[in-house]
């Protein structure tokens, strides 16, 4: 069996960057990604609009090119990586199965690094009614076969639902000459970006219907048309204002769920809410030596974020495996999501490693003027003020030395939310 | 193009398939015509997927008989073609006293058809089996015998071993004209094709009534009745070990519960007559109703697991029960029609009364060269480690996972593909591509690559399931 000191599982951005600070942080640099597509890059190879980096690189990147800077750094570094081929397996001894065209592998790790990221929601998942007709897509295949492969999906397009993803791909059939009829949005509010309803919509005259969702999808061998319907607050829709869309191509854009089913397999403990693993500030899954970052982890807005959360895993990966008994006797208290909101990511802090992490979490509503607080033992410890907090922006706070210091560690960190 | 068969069979669902199948036992020259591009593309392939007891049918009914004889010899048919069957058992519950006596009527009803091994449990013995299921039942029947299969996989499994015997399937053929040249049919398509047989059969399912007006044969109708259905996520632990009935009303035999083959919960369906034939939209009413009455027994049943939601359409016949005879005035042209549930459990019986008779009519001598076993597609998803390793040895493609959700191999698409399966549906009911969790989000557009590069298609001809199912509508550049 192949033996590596860490073995990073998926090469989009997450694998990436956790690979290369593995290897930084390795006396020993045995470091493997593996990659099921052919390539390395991940879902960003689809994303040829600008916007990423901003962050990070203080510079407006494409996908691939934010992609390829970690690509080449990589190559420079000749970090080993396995293309084509698809994980099978983990197990908590941290032993992998892999195959390709050549045949099944098994590999053994010190320590695993997850980055898998996330597939998209589907029309089923939503209950979508209506017939099955062909010109339903999510927007992951609508991106690659038009970014990608140079198709065109059709003529005339309705969108479900308003995020970053759903608002760039209106813009992106519009560029190739397909009319955006709507972009159908079930919320009060667009959980994307100001800027991309801006850019996005507002540039090229497509309606963005609030508060509506499409209640019957027509046709029988080609979508023919949606039926859409507002919504009231219970988000039932009204009778009385149905009306009928004419359009060939229907794209959903609903959301996306970590891909989480080597965790399972795994054994791994997962968050409900994120639908990714539970970690503490050392990326570490309920797994020892197991490691999870990017959007297998939770959801994210911004690659920027993604990158710098996989270098803290990469780093903690490289050194459970030279120092496992560092992670020995692990003492952990929880760090807890309360009123306002949805999750808090890591969910843990570990008693050996008290130093400064950036905590990220995601409210439950659209609220103006809150307050954050991170309170422990009854005492709060940070308050932040937030003139506009939406569902769909993840939200970072510093937890530095000098809050860490004021910690009780017989209980927990609560994070909640109050209007002022 | 003009074809001379002994016999043709209109419909290539899984009565169709049956009765081919069965025919190709004989020497005879036998033809299936299918309006769509593959088999199972109407009833057969939106089902509960039950191979029922048959104790529902009323005794004495053609119902009744084929049901009862298609339970008895449906393992050995699924053996033989290398199906998924299995024997789970079922039990229709019941939540009060007048329940109770239905369940009662049941399984009289169920030992005067013959049904073996039927049996009234009590409360206990119900939560002892099914911890799952509502603490409100009283009783419930347990048929040990009911079991599941993959509906349109044994359709395809009839339809490959047909081939495989020498028949004909000629897909994209709609019979829209029958007329007679002497002791001849002719056959004609919506394209204007045709082909001339003696006998002609018709499994046109909920459409059969308009074939047998074009035969100029006895006038039935065909009522359209839709049921619709979720398919639950494969979950960790099954909810229920056996296929879960409420006591059946005159609209059928209700709501179920059941784990499939496959390791999906299926939950459905309902009944509702709808006016066109083909309207296989899921609605609000449909689904709520059948949440509910799915609720009902099974309290902790959540919507978060639902992966994708679907309608069948039965073909309800006028008569209240199956119509399996040769016309009275038109010699030689048989109607299969009329094939509700348990349409499926019976297909297996009802093809070889029909190859029996037709043989018999016309004289025909046994086909010695008859090979009864099918091979499935072997499956990356259902081998060990070692097995795996030995089929990359031998076939390299057998290690490129396409379908992750369901691992599915670039191998197994290609064998489907080499098998006859031309559109994305027809790989999806063969491999599994595109029916795990994330519904083809992930495989289509490589699905889609090894269509293309099979088939020698451009992509842009590539289709859902035929006719004017497109995926994609135009080619911008070249690569
Ligand atoms: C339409 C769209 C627009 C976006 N716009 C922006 C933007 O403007 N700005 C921005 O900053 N961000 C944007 N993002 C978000 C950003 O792309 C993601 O946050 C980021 O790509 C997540 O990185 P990841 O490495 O976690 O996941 P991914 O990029 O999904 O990478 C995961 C990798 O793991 C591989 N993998 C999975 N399972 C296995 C297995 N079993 N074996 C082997 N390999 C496996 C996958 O093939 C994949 O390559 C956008 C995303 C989309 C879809
Ligand atoms: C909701 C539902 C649940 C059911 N559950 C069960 C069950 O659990 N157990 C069970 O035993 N049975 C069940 N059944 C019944 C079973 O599915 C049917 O009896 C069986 O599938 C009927 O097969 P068929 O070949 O007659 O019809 P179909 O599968 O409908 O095939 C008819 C074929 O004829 C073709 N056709 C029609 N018109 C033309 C034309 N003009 N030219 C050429 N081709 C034409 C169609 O395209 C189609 O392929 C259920 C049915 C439904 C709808």
């Amino acid at each position: 069996m192949e033996k590596y000191k860490v073995v990073v599982i998926g090469g989009g951005p997450a694998g990436l960057a956790a690979a290369l600070e593995s290897f930084k942080n390795l006396d020993d640099k045995k470091v493997l990604i593996i990659e099921r597509d052919k390539f390395l890059g991940g879902i960003l190879n689809q994303c040829i609009h600008p916007g990423f980096g901003l962050h990070y690189f203080k510079e407006e990147l494409t996908g691939p090119e934010y992609a390829h800077r970690f690509i080449e750094q990589v190559m420079e570094n000749q970090i080993e990586y396995l293309t084509e081929t698809h994980v099978i397996e983990i197990t908590p001894q941290k032993e992998i199965v892999a195959v390709n065209k050549k045949g099944l592998k098994r590999i053994k790790a010190d320590s695993i690094v997850l980055a898998m990221g996330c597939r998209e929601r589907t029309r089923g998942a939503i209950i979508t009614l209506g017939t099955r007709p062909a010109g339903i897509f999510t927007a992951g295949q609508a991106q690659r076969f038009i970014n990608i492969e140079g198709y065109r999906i059709g003529k005339k397009a309705v969108i479900v639902g308003s995020g970053d993803i759903g608002l760039i791909m209106a813009r992106r059939l519009t560029l190739e000459g397909i009319e955006v009829k709507a972009v159908v949005e079930i919320m009060p509010y667009s959980t994307g970006l100001r800027r991309n309803i801006v850019q996005c919509l507002n540039d090229f005259g497509i309606p963005l219907l609030l508060s509506h969702k499409v209640t019957k999808i027509h046709g029988k061998y080609r979508v023919e048309g949606v039926t859409i319907a507002k919504v009231d607050s219970q988000l039932k829709e009204i009778p009385s204002t149905e009306r009928f869309i004419e359009c060939d191509t229907v794209l959903f854009s609903v959301g996306l769920i970590p891909e989480n089913e080597l965790s399972k397999k795994a054994g791994i403990v997962l968050d409900m809410r994120t639908g990714g693993p539970v970690v503490d500030n050392t990326f570490s899954t309920s797994q020892k030596g197991i490691f999870a970052c990017g959007n297998v982890l939770h959801v994210h807005d911004l690659v920027d974020n993604v990158t710098l959360e996989a270098q803290t895993a990469g780093r903690y990966a490289a050194m459970y495996s030279q120092h496992p008994e560092l992670f020995e006797n692990n003492i952990h208290i929880n760090i807890v999501a309360k009123e306002g909101i949805r999750y808090v990511v890591p969910q843990k802090l570990n008693k050996n490693f008290v130093q400064p992490f950036v905590l990220r979490f995601r409210v439950d509503n659209f609220y103006k003027d809150a307050i954050v607080t991170i309170s422990n033992a009854g005492k709060i410890l940070m308050k932040i003020k937030k003139s506009i907090l939406t569902p769909g922006e993840m939200e970072s706070i510093e937890i530095s030395q000098k809050i860490l210091s004021q910690l009780d560690f017989s209980n927990d960190i609560v994070v909640s939310l109050q209007n002022i | 193009m003009s074809r001379i068969y002994d016999v043709a069979v209109i419909g290539a669902g899984v009565i169709g398939m049956s009765i081919l199948r069965e025919l190709t036992r004989y020497r005879l020259k036998v033809c299936s015509l299918e309006k769509m591009e593959d088999v199972a593309e109407g009833a057969s392939k939106a089902n509960s997927g039950i191979v029922h007891a048959g104790y529902d049918p009323i005794e004495g009914t053609k119902k009744a008989r084929f049901n009862v004889e298609g339970n008895n010899i449906f393992a050995d048919v699924c053996n033989e073609l290398d199906v998924e069957y299995k024997m789970i058992g079922s039990l229709v519950v019941a939540f009060d006293d007048h329940e109770i006596n239905v369940l009662e009527e049941l399984l009289q009803r169920g030992k005067r058809n013959g049904v073996k091994g039927l049996e009234i449990k009590g409360q206990e013995w119900v939560f002892a089996n099914e911890p799952n299921l509502s603490r409100n039942i009283k009783a419930a029947l347990f048929a040990p015998y009911s079991g599941i299969t993959n509906p349109y996989k044994l359709t395809v499994a009839l339809f490959e071993n047909s081939i495989q015997n020498g028949a004909d399937v000629i897909f994209g053929f709609e019979v829209c004209k029958i007329e007679k040249d002497g002791d001849y049919f002719v056959v004609h398509s919506a394209d204007s094709r045709f082909i001339k047989t003696r006998v002609l059969i018709n499994c046109a399912g909920v459409h059969a009534d308009e074939i047998s007006k074009m035969a100029g044969a006895r006038l039935f109708k065909i009522y359209p009745r839709r049921g619709q259905y979720y398919i639950l996520d494969k979950p960790e632990k099954m909810p229920v070990a056996r296929v879960i009935f409420q006591v059946p009303t005159e609209k059928g035999k209700g709501i179920l519960v059941t784990p499939t083959v496959d390791g999906n919960v299926l939950v459905g369906p309902n009944s509702e007559y709808i006016d066109s034939k083909d309207d296989t939209a899921t609605t609000q009413e449909g689904l709520d109703e059948v949440f509910e009455k799915a609720r009902k027994v099974l309290p902790n049943l959540s919507k978060r697991d639902v992966i994708t939601i679907f309608s069948g359409i039965r073909a309800t016949p006028d008569t209240h029960d199956f119509i399996i005879e040769e016309d009275e005035d038109v010699k030689n042209f048989i109607n299969v029609a009329g094939i509700e549930s348990p349409g499926l459990t019976s297909s297996v019986a009802i093809g070889r009364y029909i190859a029996e008779f037709v043989a018999d009519k016309l004289n025909a001598k046994r086909n010695l060269n008859f090979n009864p076993y099918r091979e499935d597609i072997k499956r990356f998803s259902e081998l060990s480690d070692e097995e795996r390793e030995e089929m990359i040895k031998l076939h390299p493609t057998f290690g490129n996972i396409v379908c992750r959700c369901e691992l599915v191999s670039e191998y197994e698409i290609v064998e489907a593909i080499k098998r006859g399966a031309k559109t994305l549906d027809s790989i999806k009911r063969r491999t599994r591509a595109g029916m795990g969790r994330c519904q083809g989000g992930f495989c289509l557009p490589r699905v889609m690559d090894i269509l293309s590069r099979e088939l020698k298609i451009d992509k842009t001809q590539i289709t859902k399931f035929g006719k004017n199912s497109y995926i994609l509508t135009e080619k911008r550049w070249e690569d």
